[in-house]
């Protein structure tokens, strides 16, 4: 089984290598990309310089646009699953293993590590919890099965979700969306728990006042993700 | 035929003849062209034959005949930026798509590049992937 681990990175200077150095220690077996969507900081030479492929998008795509980039190389490189590992080093790589399990035993086809599903100690803004809770009952009525962690982006895609995120995978704040996509799709979504960390460093594009923004985007973008024709 | 008459039917035609032109130089593609011609074929004929202005606004019930040019106009744009905005879309999309496939493969000529490096250099023949 070839495992790709995808990192996309977007000015992640100050972490990156921190990143990678987790990955190579815990998850030995599997081979890294980091996807560079257009940084304008060190984070390409940086990567470069540990020996780690590094895919540098021209421009910024967004979180979406990078991923995509990733799942397209994991096809066309004939691996089997993909592990999405943000580059802010807010993923622990000794979690992998525990993410992998139902992909291994092919219970599911897509599987999203929750930081709500245990007690992992993680803390944030008031705002942040009413915003995820709201999120997470949306998610969990339109799918038909609990999921807690809906914008969690430590993820395992196995081979059938990459197919179908190589043709259909949302821009900007895609992991909502994606839970969406997938469910109506007819994948596998299992959630297990997991460890999530705080960032180590940079600074996570939504901020504390822009996330009711970003849950009004969300939502809207999930109903016309409902109306949208997949097949 | 009085002086409105002549001007609109000049400006019509002039709009017909300015749109093939530019197709035929391929600055339009035919298919965002095709609106275009459709467009200025329309006010030809409303030119030609006022009367069939005049009828038209009265049977919709408009009393002020060149109020219905104005809707015509309206409706026309208002297609044509959705058209736009389709097209938009669709250019984006594939936009990045480029961006993705180049990054991919500027990764792998690095990746192939590194491999005939250490391979031409490397005594032991065993390159390290």
């Amino acid at each position: 089984m070839k495992i790709l681990v995808v990192v996309p990175a977007y000015n992640e200077e100050g972490c990156i290598r921190g990143v990678i150095e987790d990955i190579r220690e815990h998850f030995p077996d599997g081979d890294i990309i980091v996807i560079n969507d257009g940084s304008q900081d060190n984070t390409s030479a940086i990567a470069g310089s540990l020996g780690t492929r590094v895919a540098d998008l021209p421009y910024n795509l967004g979180i979406g646009g990078a991923m995509q980039a990733g799942f397209l190389y994991a096809l066309q490189e004939g691996y089997d699953a993909v592990i999405q590992f943000d580059g802010d080093g807010q993923h622990h790589a000794d979690q992998i293993g525990k993410i992998l399990a139902p992909w291994r035993s092919q219970e599911a086809d897509l599987v999203v590590g929750s930081r709500f599903l245990s007690d992992s100690g993680f803390t944030s803004s008031v705002q942040r919890k009413i915003g995820a809770k709201i999120l997470s009952f949306v998610v969990s009525s339109l799918t038909g099965q609990r999921i807690t962690d809906t914008t969690s982006g430590f993820r395992v895609y196995g081979r059938t979700t990459l197919e179908f995120f190589c043709s259909v995978y949302p821009e900007d704040y895609p992991e909502v969306e994606a839970l969406i996509l997938a469910h109506k799709k007819g994948l596998k979504i299992v959630e297990v728990a997991s460890e999530i960390g705080p960032r180590t460093g940079g600074r996570s594009s939504i901020t504390s006042s822009r996330a009711f923004y970003y849950m009004i985007k969300v939502l809207l973008a999930i109903f016309v993700d409902l109306m949208k024709k997949i097949d | 035929m009085d002086i409105v008459q002549l001007i609109s039917l000049t400006v019509s035609i002039t709009i017909f003849v300015v749109v093939i032109e530019l197709i035929r130089r391929s600055h339009l593609k035919e298919r965002y062209g095709l609106i275009w011609l459709a467009a200025s074929i329309v006010l030809i004929i409303f030119s030609l034959t006022r009367s069939l202005l005049h009828y038209i606004a009265r049977v919709i019930g408009i009393y002020y005949p060149p109020a219905f040019l104005f809707l015509l106009a309206i409706a026309f744009l208002l297609v044509l930026l959705l058209h736009f905005s389709t097209v938009i879309s669709m250019l984006s999309e594939k936009n990045n798509r480029i961006a993705q496939e180049m990054g991919i493969l500027k990764t792998r000529l690095n990746d192939l590049e590194n491999k005939m490096a250490s391979g031409s250099s490397a005594t032991s023949g065993e390159a390290k992937r």
